[in-house]
């Protein structure tokens, strides 16, 4: 998100990969095969040509991930996202049927402690899909946050709004970083 | 009528519920900002439930893939479109300061719109 401000940071700017990126084919013959609703061998060739055309026409910038898959982490990162879903869900539809003043709202900066593209828009990703939180905007240079939250009566509701979002921040690291970045991760929490 | 059948009335039910109240929120709602969460969260786990509760009715495997599609781009799209729209508005001025408790985004783009020295 936000792409394009990189802050002027020298060397910063993302670079174009070239070359054949076969994960990405397959997920969009997957895709493409899912669509079509039949698993035949026509479906898969002409959904590898249409694959092989897109990633040509629109490439996109490498992802740095030097980490692992965590299923422990992982299971704890999509448990929780699913209880976050449900339980916000109800809490802004609660809103939207309240009798009474429109509920009072915030925006608020909220500093991740990663310094990873790829986590800064998993983590933004999904503050996005619980209800009661909206990334405005995002600093790529400083992994910022800016968040517009819904329904908050007091200073202590914003800070635990920020609270939760660096707790999904840390669910994500926890679930998907390598044992230096965790290390790295946790080092930069205890200095704040 | 078999349990599943029960499980799947109760989810489509329930998705239904959910995209109505997004859309009361909608309208009840007083800005933009605000407008925002309520027509891309309640509709996110509605949406679900009712792609969960047509699963369970259907039973198919070609038809539950087409499903699994649509969860995933409605997961990735969501996120994306609510942010571009919330940024553009945003910057455009259309937030209505008088809701916010806490603004910690104004003073920064303030900040970067002075000229530097």
């Amino acid at each position: 998100m936000s792409r394009e401000r990189s802050d002027g940071v020298p060397g910063d700017a993302p670079v174009r990969r070239n070359g054949v990126q076969w994960p990405m084919l397959i997920g969009l013959t997957v895709v493409w095969v899912l669509l079509w609703g039949g698993l035949t061998v026509g479906n898969v060739l002409s959904g590898l040509v249409v694959a092989v055309v897109v990633t040509l026409v629109f490439p996109l910038p490498p992802i740095v991930f030097g980490g692992r898959l965590r299923a422990r982490g992982l299971a704890v990162l999509i448990g929780w996202f699913v209880v976050e879903l449900v339980v916000a869900s109800v809490q802004v539809a609660a809103l939207a049927l309240r009798i009474g003043r429109p509920p009072l709202n915030a925006v608020i900066e909220v500093d991740l402690r990663s310094r990873s593209d790829l986590y800064l828009t998993l983590t933004a990703e999904l503050l996005s899909l619980v209800p009661g939180s909206l990334v405005v905007e995002v600093r790529r240079s400083t992994s910022t946050l800016f968040l517009h939250v819904l329904g908050v009566r007091d200073e202590s509701d914003v800070e635990a709004a920020r609270r939760r979002a660096l707790r999904q921040e840390e669910r994500v690291v926890r679930a998907l970083a390598s044992d230096e970045e965790l290390a790295a991760y946790l080092a930069e929490g205890v200095g704040r | 009528m078999t349990w599943l059948d029960v499980v799947s009335a109760a989810c489509l039910l329930a998705g239904c519920a959910l995209s109505l109240i997004a859309a009361v929120g909608l309208i009840r709602f007083p800005d933009l900002l605000s407008r925002m969460h309520a027509g891309t969260k309640p509709q996110v786990f509605g949406l679900l439930l009712i792609l969960v509760g047509i699963g369970l009715r259907l039973r198919d495997w070609s038809d539950v893939g087409m499903l699994l599609a649509v969860a995933m781009f409605q997961l990735l799209t969501a996120p994306v479109a609510a942010h571009m729209v919330g940024r553009a508005a945003y910057r455009r001025g259309a937030v209505r300061r008088d809701t916010l408790l806490v603004d910690e985004l104004t003073p920064v783009l303030e900040a970067e719109d002075r000229p530097g020295p």
